[in-house]
C-alpha cells in the first residue's frame, strides 16, 4: 500500500474544488487568532499566502533571505500570467487551459490540482487589478494579451517585461499592508535551517538571523514552504544567486517526500554563456517568440555574420518542424530542437553554441501596419523601420536594453544570439490536494511543490501557480488541518525538539567552519553544475546518469574534507550561507540523477535518449511510467521510491504532437 | 577588446560598529565581457584563496531586477553607465589601467552592515505605512470593470517599475528618498482603485519618510539622472501636489 494519498475529492472534475471549499472545515475567527503560520519565503507564493492568511485572521510569521521581501526571484519573471479569462473571445475557458497544462506537461501532473489552477487563474487577475498592479492596456481601457508557447488563444497578461516584478509588488504591498497592521511579522534576511516537529507535526522552524549569525527559534501551528525551486544546483541557471534548495531540503530530510526531482525546465530563449567567469544567465522572455523567429544557417559552419545571410539560406528549423505552432511550441520542444541544430554543427557566434532570434520580420510587418494607421502608403524603407521599431520598443523595450547591456549588440540591428538555460524546475515536494507534503502541517506552495505543471512548464504558468496557491487555495485548505489544532497552545521553543533541531543546525554550521580546506564554495558548485549540465541536462542516458551519481559523491566527500569557509558564525557571512546551500546542492543533485535514472522515458523537460522515437521526438512511456516518483529520505543519501499512480479520467493522454 | 587590469579601492567595514577604510586591491586580465559583479566575483575568490576575509555586497538576481545589488561606483550609484544597476553594468565600460572606488550607500537612514552591504528597511517601513490598496484577497470585481485609459495605466506602470534600489537616496545631497516614495504615490495616485485611499496614503508615507531620517527635496535632480529604471522627476511633483491636497482636506 502506497504511503501516498492525494486526498483528491471526490465527484466531477470541475466540480472537486467547489465541492471541497464548501465543505472543508472553517476556524472561527477567535480562534484563529491564537493560530501561529509560519510562511518562509516572500516570493509570489509566500507573499500572496502571508498577506491572505493574515488578512483571515491567523498570527503569520513570514521569513526570506533578502534584505526585504520585495527582491524575492519572482520578481524577475518577464513575459506574463496565464489566466482563463477569454477576453480575446478565442475559445478560451477554464478546461481549455486545464487542458493545455496537462498536455503541455506530457501527462504527468494531477488533473485535480490543475483544473483547480484553472479555475482560479481568472481569480488572481481580478485580485491583482484591484491592488493596484498595472498591467498592461488597449486603447480603449481594456486589459491587453499576448501568446505564450504551448496554446493558441491569448490568455496571457502581462505587464511589459516586467510581469513577475509587477505581480510581485502588488502581493509584496498587500504583505506589507499587513506587517503595517501587525497581523505579520517580517523577518527579512533570515534563513531557515531546520524544520522542528514535535509529535510527526511540524511545529516550528530555525532560522539564522544572517546580520547577527544568531540562531533563532520559531514556533507555528503549521509551517508554509515558499521557497522555490532548484535550478541553481546547475550553477548557472536563469535563478538569483541566493535561490536555493536549503528549506526544501532540510524539509525532505525531516520527512517530507521529494516529487519528480529530476523534472527541469531547460529555458530555449536565454543569452549564452560568454565565458568562465559567468556567474548565471539571463533569459529573454518566451513572449519574444510571438514575433521573432528562430533560424540558423542551413550551410554547416557557416561563419558569416548573420546580416549576409540571405533568406533561402536560413533555416527556421521550428517552424520547418513543427508548422501548426512554429515558434511557438513549448520550452522543452524548443529547446531540444536548438540542442540539436548546434550539435549537428548549424550552431552561430563565437562558442557556435548559440541560434538566432530575429525580430527584422517583425520589424517590417509592425512598420507596414504602422504605415497604413498613419495613413502613409507609400512609405519608404526608413519609415517602415522606424515604426516597425516604435512598436516592437513598446512592446519588448525593456529585454533588448538588457540583451545589448549585456552582450553589446544591438538587436533591432542584429538577430539575438540565444541558447536554452536551467529556468524553473517542476519537481519540488510532494504534496496532496491540499498542498500539505508528508509532513502533517508542513505544506509546500509555488515552486517548491512539485505538483501542477508534470514534466513541462508552459510559459507564463508560473505566476499563475504561485499567486494561485497563495491567494486562493492555501487560505482554504490551511483550515482543513488547523480546525483540528484549534486546542493547541503555542509551543514555548525551550521544548527539546527545538533544542535539538537548534543543535543539528550549529553542527553544521561548526562542522563547515572546522574543515579549513583550500578551495572556495563556489569552486565546488561550479563543478557540480558542470556535472549536472552535461550529464542531467537537456539529454540523459543511464551510462551519464550513473556516471554523475559516482562523480557527485566524490565531489561531496572532497567538500566535507576541503572547502574554505571564511570568517566566522556570529556575524554577517555570505560565504557560510552559500556553503549550507552548497552542500545541501550536493546532495539534491545525487537524488535528480537517480530520479533520472529511474524514469526510463522521455516526458517533457526529461529527455531520455534510450527513448525517442526515430524523428527525434520524445517518447513517453505511459505503461510503465504514468506516476509521480516521490522519494523518501533513509538517511546517509539513502532513498526509497514511491509511485503515486496518475489517473486521467478526462484528458486522455496521446503522444504530444505540436506539428 | 583586450582583457584589462585595474586597481580597485574598496570600502572596507566589518560591521556596524566598526570605523570603516578604503583598501587597495589589484586585479588583473578581467575580461570586458565581465559583468561588475563578476569582477568582484574574481577579486573574492583571490581573496578567499588568500585566506583573507572577501568583499560583502548586496545582490541577487543579476539581472537588473531584484534591486539588492548597491555599488557606489566612482561617486555614482551604479557606476558611470546610465540606466543601469551595478550587476547590468559591464566591465566594457571601463578601460585598462583604470582605478575605480567601490563604497557603499551613503545615507544616514541606510546604515552600513559590513563592507558595501547597508540596511534599506526604512524603505519597507515606509510602504507599510501606505503603499498599498487596501483591498483583501477574495472576491475582487472583474479585472475589465474598471477601464483604465491607457496613458494612465503606462503612467502608473512607469512609476511602479521602481526597483528600490535606494540609488536616488545615495546619490542625493541632501539623501532624500522623495523620487522612492512619489514612484509609489504616484503608481497609486494614477489609478482609480488608487483615489479612494489617496489622501492618508500620502501623509502617511511622507510621516514615516521623515522619521526615517531621510532628508528633504531640493529639486536638484540627481536622482532622476541616477535612477537605473529612469523613474521621473515628475512623480516628485505630483507627490507634492498629492501632499499639499491631502493637507488641505483637513
Amino acid at each position: 500500500m502506497s504511503k501516498l494519498d492525494s486526498k483528491i475529492p471526490e465527484g466531477k472534475l470541475e466540480e472537486k474544488w467547489e465541492k471541497y471549499k464548501s465543505t472543508v472545515a472553517l476556524v472561527n475567527p477567535a480562534n484563529k487568532r491564537s493560530l501561529e503560520v509560519i510562511v518562509v519565503g516572500s516570493g509570489l507564493a509566500g507573499a500572496s499566502a502571508a498577506a491572505s492568511l493574515a488578512e483571515m485572521g491567523y498570527k503569520v510569521k513570514c521569513f526570506c533571505f533578502q534584505d526585504s521581501a520585495r527582491r524575492a526571484h519572482s520578481i524577475a519573471a518577464q513575459g506574463g500570467i496565464n489566466a482563463a479569462k477569454n477576453y480575446q473571445n478565442d475559445g478560451d475557458s477554464t478546461f481549455r487551459l486545464f487542458y493545455d497544462t496537462v498536455k503541455g506537461g506530457d501527462y504527468r501532473a494531477r488533473e485535480a490540482n490543475v483544473y483547480r489552477l484553472a479555475s482560479v487563474s481568472a481569480n488572481i487577475i481580478d485580485q491583482c487589478v484591484a491592488q493596484g498592479v498595472p498591467l498592461a492596456r488597449e486603447y480603449g481601457g481594456m486589459l491587453s494579451n499576448r501568446s505564450f508557447g504551448g496554446t493558441q488563444v491569448q490568455r496571457t497578461f502581462y505587464a511589459a517585461g516586467q510581469t513577475g516584478q509587477q505581480l510581485l509588488l502588488g502581493a509584496y504591498s498587500a504583505l506589507q499592508r499587513q506587517v503595517g497592521l501587525g497581523t505579520v511579522e517580517m523577518f527579512a534576511r533570515h534563513e531557515m535551517l531546520e524544520v522542528v516537529t514535535i509529535e510527526g507535526k511540524a511545529r516550528g522552524i530555525i532560522a539564522r538571523d544572517l546580520i547577527s549569525g544568531k540562531l533563532e527559534r520559531h514556533f507555528g501551528h503549521a509551517v508554509l514552504l515558499c521557497t522555490g525551486g532548484y535550478g541553481n544546483v546547475f550553477y548557472l541557471s536563469t535563478n538569483a544567486m541566493g535561490s536555493n534548495v536549503t528549506a526544501a531540503w532540510k524539509a525532505h530530510k525531516k520527512g517530507a517526500f521529494f516529487g519528480n526531482p529530476c523534472f527541469t525546465q531547460i529555458h530555449p530563449t536565454c543569452i549564452p554563456v560568454s565565458g568562465d567567469h559567468q556567474s548565471k544567465l539571463t533569459l529573454m522572455s518566451e513572449s519574444l517568440r510571438n514575433d521573432g523567429r528562430i533560424w540558423v544557417p542551413k550551410q554547416q559552419g557557416d561563419t558569416r555574420k548573420a546580416n549576409e545571410i540571405p533568406e533561402e539560406e536560413r533555416d527556421y528549423y521550428l517552424e520547418r518542424r513543427y508548422p501548426a505552432f512554429g515558434n511557438l511550441v513549448p520550452r522543452d520542444v524548443a529547446s531540444r530542437a536548438a540542442k540539436e541544430r548546434c550539435d549537428a554543427g548549424y550552431g552561430v557566434g563565437t562558442s557556435k553554441m548559440a541560434v538566432y532570434l530575429d525580430f527584422k520580420a517583425a520589424i517590417a510587418r509592425y512598420g507596414h501596419t504602422q504605415a497604413v494607421k498613419s495613413g502613409i502608403h507609400n512609405p519608404t524603407a526608413e519609415q517602415l523601420k522606424k515604426f516597425g521599431k516604435e512598436v516592437v520598443e513598446e512592446k519588448y523595450g525593456n529585454l533588448f536594453e538588457m540583451y545589448e547591456q549585456i552582450t553589446g549588440e544591438n538587436p533591432y540591428e542584429l538577430p539575438m544570439r540565444i541558447y536554452p538555460a536551467v529556468h524553473y524546475t517542476m519537481g519540488g515536494l510532494w504534496v496532496d490536494y491540499n498542498l500539505m507534503t508528508t509532513v502533517p502541517g508542513l505544506y509546500a506552495l509555488g515552486e517548491a511543490n512539485f505538483s501542477d505543471h508534470g514534466a513541462n512548464r508552459l510559459g507564463a504558468s508560473a505566476l499563475m501557480q504561485g499567486l494561485a496557491d497563495g491567494y486562493f487555495v492555501i487560505p482554504y485548505t490551511l483550515g482543513s488541518y488547523l480546525s483540528k489544532e484549534i486546542s493547541v497552545k503555542a509551543i514555548p521553543t525551550t521544548h527539546e525538539a527545538f533544542v535539538n533541531a537548534e543543535k543539528d543546525a550549529q553542527a553544521i554550521i561548526d562542522k563547515l567552519f572546522a574543515i579549513k580546506g583550500t578551495k572556495s564554495v563556489d569552486h565546488f558548485h561550479k563543478a557540480l553544475g558542470k556535472i549536472m549540465w552535461n550529464k542531467c541536462g537537456m539529454a540523459r542516458n543511464a551510462t551519464g546518469l550513473k556516471e554523475a551519481i559516482e562523480e557527485i559523491k566524490t565531489l561531496r566527500e572532497e567538500f566535507w574534507k576541503d572547502v574554505r569557509v571564511t570568517g566566522s558564525a556570529d556575524e554577517f557571512n555570505p560565504e557560510l550561507e552559500k556553503a549550507g546551500r552548497v552542500a545541501d546542492f550536493l546532495e539534491l543533485g545525487e537524488l535528480m540523477c537517480m530520479d533520472a535514472l529511474n524514469r526510463n522515458e522521455s516526458c517533457g523537460g526529461h529527455f531520455r535518449e534510450e527513448s525517442q522515437t526515430e524523428d527525434g521526438e520524445a517518447k513517453r512511456d505511459d505503461d510503465k511510467y504514468s506516476y509521480v516518483a516521490a522519494w523518501e529520505n533513509k538517511g546517509n543519501n539513502n532513498y526509497e521510491l514511491h509511485k503515486e499512480e496518475l489517473v486521467f479520467d478526462v484528458v486522455h493522454p496521446s503522444q504530444r504532437s505540436y506539428k | 577588446m583586450k582583457n584589462m587590469n585595474l586597481t580597485l579601492k574598496v570600502w572596507r567595514q566589518k560591521n556596524d560598529k566598526a570605523t570603516g577604510k578604503l583598501v587597495t586591491y589589484p586585479v588583473k586580465d578581467i575580461s570586458p565581457d565581465m559583468s561588475f559583479l563578476e569582477m568582484f566575483d574574481v577579486l573574492n575568490e583571490q581573496l578567499i584563496t588568500k585566506g583573507e576575509e572577501p568583499i560583502a555586497f548586496d545582490h541577487d538576481c543579476r539581472e537588473g531586477i531584484c534591486g539588492m545589488c548597491s555599488m557606489f561606483i566612482n561617486g555614482r550609484p551604479h557606476g558611470p553607465k546610465r540606466g543601469v544597476t551595478t550587476c547590468q553594468l559591464h566591465m566594457r565600460s571601463f578601460k585598462d589601467g583604470d582605478t575605480i572606488v567601490v563604497e557603499p550607500w551613503r545615507a544616514a537612514a541606510f546604515p552600513v552592515i559590513k563592507d558595501l552591504t547597508v540596511d534599506r528597511s526604512a524603505f519597507d517601513r515606509i510602504i507599510s505605512k501606505g503603499g498599498f490598496i487596501s483591498v483583501n484577497t477574495g472576491n475582487a470585481q472583474d479585472a475589465n470593470n474598471i477601464p483604465i485609459p491607457k496613458p494612465d495605466a503606462d503612467a502608473s506602470f512607469n512609476a511602479a517599475a521602481c526597483i528600490g534600489c535606494g540609488a536616488c537616496v545615495a546619490t542625493c545631497k541632501n539623501s532624500s528618498a522623495m523620487l522612492f516614495v512619489s514612484a509609489k504615490v504616484s503608481q497609486l495616485a494614477l489609478l482609480p482603485q488608487g483615489r479612494v485611499e489617496a489622501t492618508a496614503r500620502v501623509k502617511n508615507m511622507v510621516a514615516q519618510m521623515d522619521e526615517e531620517g531621510f532628508g528633504n527635496c531640493s529639486n536638484t535632480g540627481a536622482c532622476e539622472v541616477e535612477c537605473p529604471k529612469g523613474i521621473s522627476l515628475e512623480n516628485i511633483a505630483r507627490m507634492n501636489r498629492e501632499y499639499f491636497t491631502a493637507n488641505l482636506k483637513e
